[in-house]
């Protein structure tokens, strides 16, 4: 069940073409997919290809005493062996903070880090030739627990001081502060009647987008390459691939291949420098694909996080303070930790009013997996957080924690701990107001049962003993854009010309669709501003200007903002080209059905006929409203472009005994601003409260000493469709007139409170604390850690 | 080696194949057939998913020379000869239930065959027969729509031809 819901002040922003914005297209690269025929980044393919390798480290702290490639260099079918020496360029590189060596230096520093890359004539030989290099290392001690990172005088340096490149000191990549109101003092916590403290974990979820890591560097004739790749973002790929490589960027060219997930993952680079690295130095075209294993290693994590929180409330509810402690590991390298640290410092409170505030973010390098980019990053550890606090609460204040919520909730007009002000549609409690009255699923029928309903599903694990139902909620807040002063503008070309008689739209961005369904909606777009039926995507590449990353859930707001900047552009000039020619002077022009229209007059012109052999072919830029840095002290500023609301209700069986848990139905309503696409709208809401899930209570990259122990799809579980339940959504559309045709950014938010809902139905079942998450089975029978 | 089987239908012939490759390698890389998908290459994932003998199997747990003088039928063959799409594909399509897609060539195999078997599964038929093919994208509502509007409409055709 999917319910759209468009309120009043929307009315007038849209037209009505079918498959225009509002309207649910099928997907342009459906058809492709379906058959098999898309051309993803595995499966590129050229002609006299190698296939590239690398060389990884089984320890996650040592010192590379020596490297000896001899042996792999003389085996047969082998065409390069390549270490940092052979580097001709920068030897670093990283999204922000340029802290990592393309190719180890002397030092390894987290558990997989590539030390060698082999170019070779098959797989197996490439793995072979890996198997004969010599690396020497000597292993030291690891810095991994928040305790060691913070005392590196006893512990010591993940990076030395003299290498230090991050934003504070020791092994502190970044820290944010947040102080608002009082602040918290005695005096500010004398007012509050009753205290709720709380210490919670949250796990290492792994993207785990299907698609591995892949792609075809092929040198070309003036000395640069082109790169075939799945990726968020081609042209921040370039930036850092071209130094390294000793080449300007425009001798690096890149193009997006079929792109299996990102969901973050794909925001640093991973085989890219490697790859393109090998291509010039074998003047051969070169692919690499990882192993699903390899893939554990090659990118990024969610970080795993610490959090204290300490709420004080009035006896009738309101919240009075908050106390706050994040610490989020982010591993060998900064990745993205500063924006991760952001988002936890300046969201950490959740979408509440709270007057006094003190909270304290900061993300640590230690020697675990690198820590970066995971749909919701930040905002979704303290989420968690929070919501289990307010369910706390509710308890100690015998409320209904719902209630509890609304009392709380921020709303249009709210001032954020930041100071910014909410100076759009937030409806908080309205959203937990509807999750809360959708109709709540049958119990479980014990006398018919079907075994594949219950916990354990077809293990055949029980007949309905020990099993019992829960049911919880909870609600988040997520930024849409990147925040604190970044300028990520998004670039659009569009050209209309006519082919055999059709006006026709081609729209050129460098926009990563990864599967998002982006594509489509720049074709609803280009519908709707100019009229016309055809539209064709051109395939994304660094020939046109950056469009972003596809993350932060920012694409349709940024570079469907583009699409529609250059349409207008593009019926702007047409239109002036007809007012020369016929000497119209309508103020009431539009372009719809392939003609031009004025609302007085009726169809003037078919949009053929006004070209005729002549293109229009325009690029524009689509800039959000500036923001600025939080202040370092204080928190304070206008950091966020937008915020976005996304509310759950879960209900659960738990089997008590063996500690399995069914998510039974996994309800969710969510403000939208605008649906450019419900269909794909309510596939992101029901593709990222499944990801919520997966981080609640299965998904975990399990690390010990620094070690991965569990890089498999065998060992890390994602949810099955058997896990999965019925997904009811409700959306509301509350336009945010800020945005282009009054939307929110969608993906991530439900990715926020899908977590800590299902966590409180578990809670309302068992009658267990459970501060951590995921929740396994040892920690719901009592005989584990 | 060399390997001989039927491909959707087609005698393939593939040369120089390391004893050690997969099926889902050998279609990939030696006969221009990389439908099939290479999520977890360790049987987990269920995107290489391809009818051997017109039972689905994980091709990256076969191995290539398993397949010698046998027919397999990937996720490129199950539209028609004219490149008209089966029910089952229409369907992922229409219901949204593509979004990146990667996992989707070895659910269509896989629905294929479920509604080969069952034309009218109920959910729990669905659910349990797609365990075994995991998507990060869609939550799977979407494939649920999809499969149960393949089947509605296998159905009404069916009843429409008899």
């Amino acid at each position: 069940m999917s319910t759209i819901r468009t309120e009043k002040n929307l009315q007038g922003i849209t037209t009505a073409h079918p498959d225009g914005i509002g309207g649910s297209p099928l997907r342009p690269d459906g058809i492709l997919k379906v058959k098999g025929e898309f051309a993803y980044s595995s499966d590129m393919w050229h002609e006299n290809m190698l296939w590239g390798m690398a060389l990884r480290s089984p320890h996650a702290h040592a010192k590379i005493v020596s490297v000896d490639i001899t042996e792999a260099v003389r085996h047969p079918g082998v065409e390069a062996v390549m270490t940092y020496e052979d580097i001709p360029g920068s030897k670093f590189y990283g999204l922000e903070i340029k802290d990592q060596p393309a190719l180890a230096m002397g030092k390894i520093r987290y558990h997989g880090e590539a030390i060698a890359i082999v170019a070779a004539d098959h797989p197996e030989t490439a793995r072979r030739a890996l198997a004969k290099i010599k690396v020497e290392y000597e292993i030291l001690p690891t810095i991994t627990t928040e305790e060691q990172c913070l005392d590196p005088e006893t512990y010591g340096y993940v990076h030395e001081p003299a290498e230090y490149k991050g934003h504070a000191s020791g092994n502190v990549v970044h820290s944010q502060k947040v102080v608002y109101g009082q602040g918290v003092t005695d005096e500010v916590r004398a007012l509050a009647d009753v205290v709720i403290k709380g210490d919670y974990v949250v796990g290492m979820q792994d993207q785990a987008f299907l698609g591995p890591e892949s792609g075809l560097a092929v040198p070309a004739e003036d000395g640069g390459v082109d790169l075939y790749i799945a990726t968020q973002w081609l042209h921040v790929d370039r930036e850092q691939i071209a130094p390294v490589l000793g080449l300007p960027e425009n001798k690096v060219r890149l193009t997006l291949a079929g792109v299996g997930g990102a969901f973050g993952g794909r925001e640093d680079l991973s085989m890219q420098i490697h790859a393109c690295l090998l291509a010039q130095r074998t003047g051969k075209p070169v692919k690499i694909v990882y192993s699903r294993e390899e893939s554990f290693f090659g990118h990024v994590h969610r970080h795993p996080a610490k959090l204290s929180y300490e709420h004080g409330a009035t006896r009738d509810g309101k919240l009075v303070y908050c106390d706050a402690r994040i610490v989020l590991d982010g591993g060998a390298y900064a990745s993205a930790s500063p924006a991760v640290v952001g988002n936890a410092a300046s969201l950490g409170m959740g979408p509440y009013e709270v007057p006094n505030v003190n909270m304290l973010a900061v993300a640590l390098y230690s020697n675990n997996p690198s820590c970066g980019a995971m749909r919701g990053f930040g905002a979704v550890q303290a989420c968690f957080a929070y919501e289990a606090q307010m369910d706390k609460l509710a308890a100690e204040l015998n409320m209904d924690p719902v209630e509890l919520r609304q009392i709380n909730a921020v709303e249009q007009g709210s001032i954020m701990p930041t100071g910014q002000e909410i100076d759009a549609p937030a409806p908080v409690a309205d959203l937990l107001r509807r999750v809360k009255a959708l109709p709540l699923p049958p119990a479980l029928d014990t006398t018919h049962l079907d075994v594949r309903d219950i916990p354990g599903a077809l293990s055949n694990t029980s007949h309905g003993e020990g099993i019992v139902r829960g049911v919880g909620y909870a609600v988040g807040i997520k930024n849409v854009g990147f925040s604190e002063g970044f300028d990520d503008y998004s670039t659009a070309r569009v050209r209309l010309e006519v082919i055999g008689g059709e006006p026709v739209a081609m729209v050129h961005t460098a926009m990563a669709e990864v599967g998002q369904g982006g594509v489509t909606v720049h074709g609803q777009i280009a519908r709707t501003e100019l009229g016309v039926e055809q539209v064709t995507i051109h395939p994304a590449n660094t020939e046109v200007g950056s469009a972003g990353s596809t993350s932060a859930s920012r694409q349709t707001y940024m570079t469907g903002g583009a699409v529609k900047l250059a349409c207008e552009a593009v019926r702007n000039e047409l239109v002036a080209l007809g007012r020369k020619r016929y000497g119209w002077d309508y103020n009431d022009l539009s372009l719809v059905g392939g003609k031009v229209v004025s609302a007085s007059a009726g169809a003037l012109v078919p949009i053929a006929d006004l070209l005729g052999d002549s293109a229009i072919d325009l690029t524009r830029e689509h800039h959000h409203r500036p923001t600025v840095p939080f202040d370092k002290e204080t928190g304070q500023g206008f950091g966020h472009v937008q915020y976005t609301f996304c509310a759950h209700r879960a209900v659960v069986d738990v089997d008590v005994e063996l500690g399995l848990v069914k998510v039974v139905e996994l309800a969710a309503a969510q403000d939208v601003g605008k649906a450019l696409n419900p269909l794909s709208v309510v596939g992101q809401i029901q593709g990222g409260s499944t990801q919520g899930l997966g981080l609640a209570v299965m998904e975990e990259i399990v690390v010990k000493d620094g070690k991965v122990r569990n890089p498999s799809f065998t060992d890390y579980l994602i949810p099955t469709i058997l896990d999965t339940p019925p997904m009811p959504v409700e959306v509301l559309e509350l336009a945010d007139e800020h945005a282009p045709y009054g939307l929110r950014g969608v993906g991530e938010a439900p990715t926020l409170s899908s977590t800590p809902a299902v966590v409180a139905a578990i809670r309302q079942a068992t009658g267990l604390a459970l501060n951590r998450v995921p929740v396994r089975p040892e920690h719901l029978t009592g005989t584990g850690e | 080696m060399r390997v001989t089987f039927t491909a959707n239908g087609r005698e393939v012939e593939a040369d120089d194949v390391w004893e050690g490759e997969s099926l889902l390698f050998m279609l990939r890389e030696r006969l221009g057939l990389p439908g099939s998908k290479n999520a977890c290459e360790q049987g987990e994932c269920g995107s290489c998913t391809v009818y051997l003998d017109g039972a689905p199997v994980c091709s990256c747990l076969v191995a290539a020379g398993q397949v010698q003088d046998r027919e397999v039928r990937t996720v490129e063959g199950l539209a028609d000869p004219e490149g008209g799409l089966d029910d089952v594909q229409q369907a992922f399509v229409d219901a949204g239930a593509v979004q990146c897609g990667f996992c989707t060539p070895g659910l269509l195999v896989q629905s294929h065959d479920l509604l080969e078997r069952n034309p009218q599964p109920s959910d729990n038929d669905i659910r349990e027969a797609l365990s075994g093919n995991l998507c990060r994208c869609t939550g799977y509502e979407k494939i649920m729509d999809a499969v149960r509007l393949a089947s509605a409409r296998k159905c009404s055709s069916s009843e429409v031809s008899q």
